[in-house]
């Protein structure tokens, strides 16, 4: 099938990869694994793609920080081909590690030319620790973000340590919050829903997160960063009420990689 | 500030810098302080933790300050310091400082991944080493003060070197070179004394007969052996890799054996094994596959794993492994190597099969244990749980893969011998799961580098701990480096699937016994030829034999064909392992026996006859008796009112959620799961996991465990068959196929040495044999691990025997203690399931959904004398009752009877219950029972025709109400306060 082409990156420790690619495949995509090796030695390849995705998992054992190495590398050997890839209206999703790797590379920063130096950062959850579990998220209401549908709700898990938002100073936070690259926002579960979260699973916000980011846009909208993992949620047995449910075929993740395949359509 | 290594810089050429990065604002940690004051510095009031670095090589400032700013540090959030001399260190007004480092030679992932990053980035550095710096402020705080706490606490000593002040500036302390000389062991007309005494002096844990029999072999060949000789042997012959126990003869006196329908003869019988294992759960497997009863058996007991068809393209390899000697020194260290070489056995199960899942249980004492009565050598269960829960989850998420079920049991016997359980189950290509090594092959080692550590696990892993044991196999001890492991995989799968074919012959894991059992193993029938020179080490300096025997982890042995070398080599290269060719399996000497040979440095270091190595271990034949003896179940608390009975039931320590545990595990990663370990509105407690490992596939895999240590005492045969009973009803809880249903055994034990315990042993595994036949469930794999007692102080046994009575302990079990001066765990077996789920849309959890619908009983037998036969027939009435879509919730009814289990699926379904007159006062409702479930049904009186006609019984329990009242017998709870008695505190 010649599909949209997704290039899903992976390095050592990455192991979203695979239902990355299920979920790319669901939305109708033709994603292919590619090794930050290979494409390092020859970044004019990424041009061949529409979209490029950094699935999540702990690249490099998140060792020295989650995602630190895999920045380095990042702005080392593909910084200028993302830049000129989002200049030419193509698409960036980086999930929960890839986010985080995002982040430090600069690529969600101010106005994301590469030129400052990062101004936002992931930090160990506040309650420090890992969590696995499903929280309530919501997409601004007027944000760019190529991979959400504005004002809209979405359940989706977490799984990770280290994914408090924050930004080096207030002005920084400002200006994410004011240009709506604050893109993605974890929040209470709307009135009358079955489940009371503070009450099942700790505040709603799960990792102390600024201002309940969730999720940061760049500028354009085009490179997109989330802490949860839209990729496991792309099928209705996925969630954790299904059993109580009425059935459904999709997940809410779904979404959102179908948002972004629609933009190539 | 203490500094006593600091040398001479002009020692070197290279220059050392140390980085050291602090949160900015430089604010308190509430968590370190916490743990700080929990460990008895109750004066400290402010409490920072700091990264160290320490760098070597051709470094200017400008490099350095670069690497601290961009590298190291995240410039948002860090800032950082850095030292180029002990002088430049800094300190912070007022506080007390402490440094961690790890010891030469441990392993340390966040050092590796550094220096290579570095280097790519193109700094000359040469070395990287981290520490970790503990800060507090606290009235008469020193720096010594808090380096006691933090070795009590945040350290350890097996691994960890801690120092009061700052290590400063210092360059890594150079290996020790080894002397390599070739050693051989005089044994040949030494005394039984004398052979003895070698045994324990080198570690070997043999017995006279195996040292005997050694000592004939090398007399016979009219040489000494060399001392690598004797490590392999020892190796190869120890309880871990051989199993000796569980498959010698023995003889068994004592009580009869019940029959199916729990009927057993008062008189007392006489029985003989000839290899227990092979006489019982063996048999029944193979009795099972030759009837064509149960799941489709593709490989049970030969390999890594076990493996039962899932569909007609793939199988599911299921292995479970213990890990208690390391997990008692280490816990973090030694459950994330324990979970690390059980993935590994999965992966080199067959031709390698993907990891899907992993399964933790753990047994220890309680928490609120007094650390005043903790015997020396001991760490606090406390800490033990802590430990081995984070180095599971460390583990396991690294790797992607989900941890998906588990259990932890809670017992006072366990203080000193907590054990560790770690799964993992793996999905195979059905034409990957034969293998065979050809003479010829290179043997290829791959993946971690060989070093220092691991040294003697196996053997370890036989011995009772004592109380200093932590410092005399600290070397047993290991940290392992999940990246490391996930990058083999990567390119273990890689090269399975190449086009062409499958890029080696045979695979399996290094783990026990090191490169000495995997290639031993491997080679057993064909021979090898290894010279060591070739292996991969961490570091200069190491001995042959230690080379030989290192477990050092994430590593694997591969029996390559010469001509698929290069393409091998391709893929590995492309996903960063790196791997090495020590030999060539194919060894023979004149005769056509298969020879082992280990050359090092052109020197013939071990040159041994295959089959004496695997078949040259003296037959046992053991006595065992086992009595019924007075001891009952342990009666249920005093009557009460059931609000106040059933809220501490709910908050128990063996009941109440894990949900710290589960949440702390990746339980979701590959997007497999369907039913994950809590589901529901109100996320409550399901019974077993179910996984959809094949996208667009609709069919599924059950995985659930059961063990029921509290019947130990009472009668181990029916211990055995309650943990059966359990694993098999909570895979059927949650749409599990009960007709393509198999099972793993662990088996926890004493010193079998005693005739009673083996005699215990004996009764588990006919046990075991009995009810596979009756339920038509298989055993495909198993692993033992024996000699779990800790050897006391005697300083420290009366204030034991006093806490151990304070909590419950029978005079029976005190007297042994006092007796033998050891501390035994209850025997406990860990039963784990695995099933087919033709349909995962047929899943259940065990939430309540349908205000109005029905609640009923089914099924419900007491623990000891029933029918296996009955609760059979109940489990697949269940089952079938779920396939047809007639039960819409479905919970075990095991622990704490019928109403804690109503009460933990209301929990799950935020929704009350109207439940029937007089149910909360029966002792029904509290006591525990096997083969009994709880479930929602829609059309009750449907479901009552149906059990009738299949001879099930089944009760009316009440009806789900739409509400969150819980209402029985005229008194009523909220559902809210049921759920806040199961959270509870963290354990």
């Amino acid at each position: 099938m010649a599909g949209v082409s997704v290039l899903v990156l992976r390095a050592a420790g990455t192991n979203c990869d695979g239902e990355t690619c299920h979920a790319w495949e669901r939305a109708g995509a033709a994603p292919q694994r590619v090794h930050i090796r290979e494409l390092a030695e020859s970044p004019h390849k990424l041009a061949e793609y529409a979209i490029l995705t950094l699935p999540g998992g702990f690249s490099y054992g998140d060792d020295i920080g989650a995602g630190r190495i895999l920045a380095s590398q990042l702005a080392r050997h593909l910084g200028d081909a993302i830049r000129e890839f989002v200049r030419r209206d193509r698409l960036v999703l980086g999930i929960c590690n890839g986010f985080q790797a995002l982040a430090k590379a600069g690529l969600l920063s101010g106005d994301g030319s590469g030129a400052a130096p990062a101004d936002v950062t992931l930090c160990d959850n506040e309650p420090p620790g890992f969590q696995d579990r499903w929280v309530t998220l919501r997409a601004a209401e007027r944000t760019r973000c190529a991979f959400l549908e504005p004002g809209r709700a979405y359940e989706l898990p977490i799984a990770h340590g280290e994914g408090r938002v924050r930004f080096a100073n207030e002005a920084a936070e400002r200006a994410a919050i004011a240009e709506g690259r604050a893109a993605l926002l974890y929040c209470r579960p709307a009135a009358g829903a079955a489940a009371d979260v503070e009450a099942v699973e700790g505040p709603f916000n799960p990792n102390g997160s600024t201002s309940d980011i969730a999720g940061l846009c760049d500028s354009t909208g085009r490179i997109f960063g989330l802490m949860p993992h839209p990729e496991r949620f792309v099928i209705g047995t996925q969630h954790p009420c299904w059993t109580s449910r009425p059935a459904r075929e999709d997940g809410d993740g779904l979404a959102i990689f179908e948002q972004a395949v629609r933009r190539f359509r | 500030m203490s500094d006593t290594r600091s040398t001479n810089p002009s020692d070197s050429a290279d220059r050392v810098a140390r980085i050291e990065v602090a949160l900015r604002p430089d604010a308190p940690d509430q968590t370190l302080l916490r743990r700080i004051q929990e460990a008895g510095l109750t004066a400290v009031r402010e409490a920072r933790a700091r990264r160290v670095y320490l760098l070597e090589g051709d470094l200017t400032p400008e490099a350095v300050q670069q690497i601290a700013g961009r590298e190291l540090s995240d410039p948002v959030a860090e800032s950082v310091h850095v030292a180029w001399s002990t002088g430049e260190v800094r300190t912070l007004p007022r506080s007390a400082s402490v440094e961690v480092h790890p010891r030469p030679g441990v392993m340390d992932p966040v050092a590796l991944s550094a220096l290579a990053e570095l280097q790519a980035a193109g700094f000359p550095v040469r070395s990287v080493r981290t520490a970790r710096r503990y800060l507090a402020i606290g009235e008469s705080i020193d720096d010594d003060a808090l380096a006691r706490c933090v070795s009590q606490a945040l350290a350890n000593a097996g691994v960890d070197e801690v120092i009061p002040g700052s290590a400063g500036v210092t360059p890594a302390p150079r290996p020790k070179s080894a002397e390599n000389a070739l050693r051989r062991v005089p044994i040949r007309g030494q005394s039984d004394e004398s052979l003895l005494e070698l045994s324990r002096r080198g570690h070997l844990f043999l017995n006279l007969a195996e040292m005997q029999a050694i000592r004939a072999h090398f007399d016979a060949l009219q040489r000494d052996p060399t001392d690598l000789e004797m490590e392999t042997i020892a190796q190869t012959w120890s309880e871990h890799c051989v199993h000796k126990t569980l498959k010698s003869a023995v003889r068994y006196r004592g009580s009869a054996f019940p029959d199916a329908d729990g009927r057993t003869d008062s008189g007392e019988v006489e029985v003989r094994f000839g290899n227990l294992l092979k006489d019982t759960i063996a048999a029944a497997t193979h009795a099972l596959i030759a009837e064509r009863r149960g799941p489709e058996c593709l490989s049970v007991f030969v390999d890594n794993a076990g493996v039962i068809g899932l569909d007609e393209s793939h199988g599911i390899a299921f292995k479970v492994e213990t890990h208690n000697r390391p997990s008692a020194i280490e816990p973090y260290g030694g459950a994330a190597t324990g979970i690390g070489g059980c993935i590994r056995d999965v992966m080199g199960c067959g031709l390698g099969a993907r990891p899907i899942a992993n399964t933790d249980v753990f047994c220890v004492a309680p928490g609120d244990w007094p650390a005043a009565v903790l015997p020396r050598g001991v760490l606090h269960p406390d800490r033990v749980l802590r430990g081995v829960v984070r180095g599971v989850a460390d583990y396991g998420n690294r790797m992607g893969i989900p941890t998906v079920n588990g259990a932890v049991q809670f017992d006072p016997r366990y203080l000193g011998n907590p054990l560790v359980f770690c799964g993992c189950v793996g999905l195979i290509p059905r034409n990957r799961v034969e293998k065979r090594v050809a003479a010829g092959d290179s043997i290829v080692v791959a993946g971690g580098r060989t070093g220092r550590d691991g040294i003697h696990g196996a053997t370890f892993s036989s011995a009772e701990i004592t109380d200093t044991h932590a410092g005399e196999f600290s070397s047993a001890v290991q940290v392992g480096n999940a990246i490391t492991q996930k990058r083999l995989l990567d390119a273990l799968l890689a090269a399975r699937d190449a086009t062409g074919g499958c890029l080696y012959s045979a695979v399996t894991d290094c783990g026990a016994g090191g490169l000495s059992s995997a290639v031993g193993e491997m080679g057993a029938t064909v021979g090898a030829d290894v010279e060591l020179d070739g292996v991969l080490l961490k570091y200069a300096g190491l001995r042959y034999d230690e080379i030989w025997i290192s477990e050092a982890q994430e590593r694997m042995v591969l029996a390559v064909p010469p001509e698929r070398l290069a393409a091998l080599e391709r893929i590995f290269q492309a996903e960063q392992v790196e791997f090495s060719v020590i030999g060539r399996f194919g060894l023979t000497d004149e005769h056509g026996a298969a020879r082992l040979r280990v050359r090092h440095a052109d020197v013939v270091v071990g040159d041994l006859a295959m089959d004496f190595l695997h078949d040259g271990l003296p037959k046992r034949e053991a006595t065992a008796a086992w009595r019924a003896g007075a001891a009952k179940p342990i009666d249920q608390a005093a009557r009460r009112d059931w609000p106040t009975r059933l809220l501490q039931a709910l908050s128990c320590t063996n009941t109440k959620s894990r949900e710290w545990i589960i949440r702390s595990y990746d339980h979701e990663v590959q997007g497999a799961s369907v039913i994950k370990p809590l589901m529901g509105p109100g996320a409550g407690p399901c019974d077993a996991a179910v996984l959809r490992p094949i996208p667009g596939s609709q069919r599924g895999i059950a995985i659930g465990c059961g063990l029921a240590p509290h019947l130990s005492d009472v009668d181990p045969y029916w211990m055995a068959c309650a943990a059966i009973d359990e694993a098999i009803r909570n895979v059927v809880c949650v749409g599990g196929d009960p007709a393509q249903l198999a099972l793993l055994d662990n088996f926890s034990w004493g010193r079998c040495d005693d005739e009673e315990v083996y005699g215990a042993l004996v009764r588990a595994c006919r046990a075991c044999h009995d009810s596979a036949l009756i339920h038509g469930a298989p055993f495909i794999s198993g692993k033992d691990s024996l000699s779990n007692e800790f050897a006391l102080h005697a300083a420290d046994v009366p204030a034991l025997l006093d806490e151990l009575r304070r909590r419950g302990v029978t005079e029976a079990i005190l007297e042994r203690i006092r007796r033998t001066g050891r501390l035994m765990i209850p025997h406990t077996l860990l039963i784990s399931a695995v099933a087919v789920v033709p349909d995962v849309r047929r899943c259940l959890s065990s939430d309540l959904k349908q205000p109005g619908a029905a609640l009923l009983a089914v099924g419900g037998l007491p623990e000891t004398g029933y029918s296996r036969r009955t609760a059979d027939r109940v489990h697949r009435f269940v089952a079938a009752q779920i396939a047809d879509g007639h039960i819409r919730a479905c919970h075990d009814m095991s622990g704490g009877g019928v109403l804690t289990a109503v009460a933990e699926m209301a929990i799950g379904g935020r929704r009350g219950v109207q439940l029937a007159e007089e149910l909360a006062a029966s002792a029904a409702a509290w006591g525990r029972v096997v083969a009994g479930y709880v479930v929602e049904a829609p059309d009750p009186a449907l479901l009552m025709q149906r059990a009738a006609d299949a001879s099930v019984a089944i009760r009316s329990l009440g009806v789900v109400r739409e509400d969150d009242r819980f209402v029985a017998d005229g008194a009523e709870l909220r559902v809210g306060d049921l759920a806040a008695a199961w959270r509870g505190r963290d354990v």
